[in-house]
């Protein structure tokens, strides 16, 4: 479980993050969802130390990151796996040396049993086949894949992911959720996505943390954001033409009835 | 505002320099990156090396021959001032000028893809040192194999010259080799390649530094990756004087 406590971080003198606390639990698909430039970035990244927060705990299973030092910190972080917007794949190296790159960093494993993990970590994300390719030569969704593979190599205890679907289609979307939901259930990881895809939140939407302009404003699951009375959640929740139709003809429908 | 901006870039920079010195996470990773960085700075380089070395040694036997055109000056001066030229200047100061071009923005721009890529972000995710895992391998194999490439260039000058003495009829072959071994001081090499040496640093660290700060997408890349060769070229220069005053006075 990672809890965050007041979180507050500004850039240039403009707060980003104001005050923002937040539970994500193990074996949970938790989502960050709120509009571009809401802050969910900066709250991500702050989790995962990439910006440090002037002020506020974060929490790693009662480990508070911010006080550790950089021997902690480097420890922790090989508990960590994290898919980027981009995939974040090393070009020089193929798909089966991106999967195996930190497990050549940190284990002590033979060259076979690399091999090994690196190819039962690509069978899980359905990718056998592909080892040989440079990131270059894959698609998008196939790029995502194997990202998702580097970050599991070392059965990691959390997994970050930032905006996992931005760029793909609606059925790879729909396939990469699935596989993240799957994977943090298989394994018990605390996964933490960040997204404002509401595929993604109807999908896989176990713990949903709303953020508006560096509040916090709501929390909940996808059984609950429909029933919400928050504004600016419904506002972000019905932004889509289809969703909005949608609304309109449920409201025509009521309407009807009555 | 120039002064202090100077100043909190050189404090960045050695900031910068002390995380990439530090004790690589593997030894078996370092040596394979390093290994992979000598083929691609440093053996890439060597065509580049013996086109530019060769047409520069024989330009240089052509104008000193015809600007040494004097009956007090002996034939074999041309040798020797080829070779002295080639020993105290063209093969350090002028051939790292050449390759802060070609290997200085070939480092900042693979290290500034990777930041605006987020490749260095998953490198720091994962708990790697980004800073010694990328840019110490290049530093250790570029001033490693930078006296190579000064060696490479003195032969191949020398050679350019050669070959001027034998397809025209300006100066006879004997005459050439004579010069070439007249008067030799040794602490010329030397002097050369302490210089090829620093100067080897200053474009693998230079260059590293830049591309690693990048900010932004590819505008930005290529921005400093212009930075970069500036920057490298006029501290090469700059320590160009320091070491001819420290090293030959």
């Amino acid at each position: 479980m990672i809890e965050v406590k007041n979180l507050t971080k500004s850039f240039d003198g403009k707060t980003i993050l104001h005050n923002v606390s937040a539970t994500f639990y193990t074996g949970k698909t938790n989502l960050i969802i709120g509009q571009s430039g809401s802050g969910k970035t900066v709250l991500m990244k702050s989790i995962v130390g990439l910006v440090t927060p002037e002020e506020g705990e974060i929490l790693y299973d009662g480990r508070d990151f911010l006080k550790m030092d950089t021997r902690q910190v480097k420890d922790l972080r090989k508990e960590i796996g994290m898919l980027f917007q981009g995939s974040a794949l090393f070009d020089s190296e193929t798909v089966l040396g991106n999967v195996m790159f930190p497990l050549t960093m940190f284990t002590t494993m033979t060259r076979g049993e690399m091999l090994d993990r690196a190819r039962f970590c690509l069978e899980r994300v359905n990718l056998q086949g592909a080892e040989k390719k440079f990131p270059s030569e894959i698609s998008g969704g196939m790029q995502k894949r194997v990202a998702i593979a580097r970050a599991i190599a070392l059965n990691p205890k959390y997994l970050f992911c930032d905006e996992p679907n931005s760029g793909l289609d609606p059925r790879t979307s729909i396939l990469i959720d699935e596989l993240l939901h799957d994977i943090t259930h298989e394994y018990g990881i605390t996964t933490i996505i960040n997204t404002h895809d509401m595929n993604s939140v109807l999908g896989i939407g176990e713990n949903i943390i709303f953020i508006n302009k560096g509040h916090r404003e709501w929390v909940g699951d996808k059984e609950r954001i429909f029933t919400t009375t928050n504004e600016a959640l419904n506002d972000f929740v019905f932004a889509t033409r289809l969703f909005q139709k949608v609304k309109h003809y449920i409201i025509s429908e009521d309407n009807k009835n009555k | 505002m120039l002064i202090t901006t100077s100043l909190s870039q050189f404090g960045k920079y050695c900031l910068f320099i002390a995380k990439a010195f530090s004790i690589p996470d593997k030894w078996k990773v370092f040596s394979r990156r390093t290994l992979q960085e000598v083929t691609k700075l440093g053996v890439d380089s060597i065509p580049l090396v013996i086109v530019i070395s060769v047409f520069i040694g024989a330009v240089c036997t052509i104008q000193m021959k015809l600007n040494t055109s004097n009956p007090l000056m002996p034939a074999y001066s041309v040798g020797l001032a080829t070779r002295d030229i080639v020993l105290l200047e063209f093969s350090n100061s002028i051939l790292c000028l050449i390759l802060a071009g070609k290997v200085g923005s070939n480092i900042a721009s693979e290290i500034g893809t990777m930041r605006v890529t987020e490749q260095i972000d998953a490198l720091e995710i994962m708990g790697v040192n980004s800073v010694n895992y990328l840019v110490l391998p290049k530093i250790v194999a570029f001033v490693g194999f930078m006296p190579v490439l000064s060696v490479f260039c003195i032969g191949t000058s020398i050679l350019g010259g050669y070959l001027v003495t034998i397809f025209t009829d300006l100066i006879s072959t004997a005459r050439y080799t004579y010069g070439i071994q007249a008067f030799f001081n040794e602490w010329y090499v030397w002097y050369g390649l302490i210089k090829s040496l620093v100067f080897a640093y200053i474009i693998a660290s230079v260059a590293s530094f830049f591309g690693y700060y990048v900010k932004g997408g590819a505008l930005q890349v290529g921005k400093a990756s212009t930075n970069a060769v500036v920057s490298s070229s006029i501290l090469i220069l700059l320590f160009d004087v320091i070491l001819t005053k420290v090293l030959l006075q």
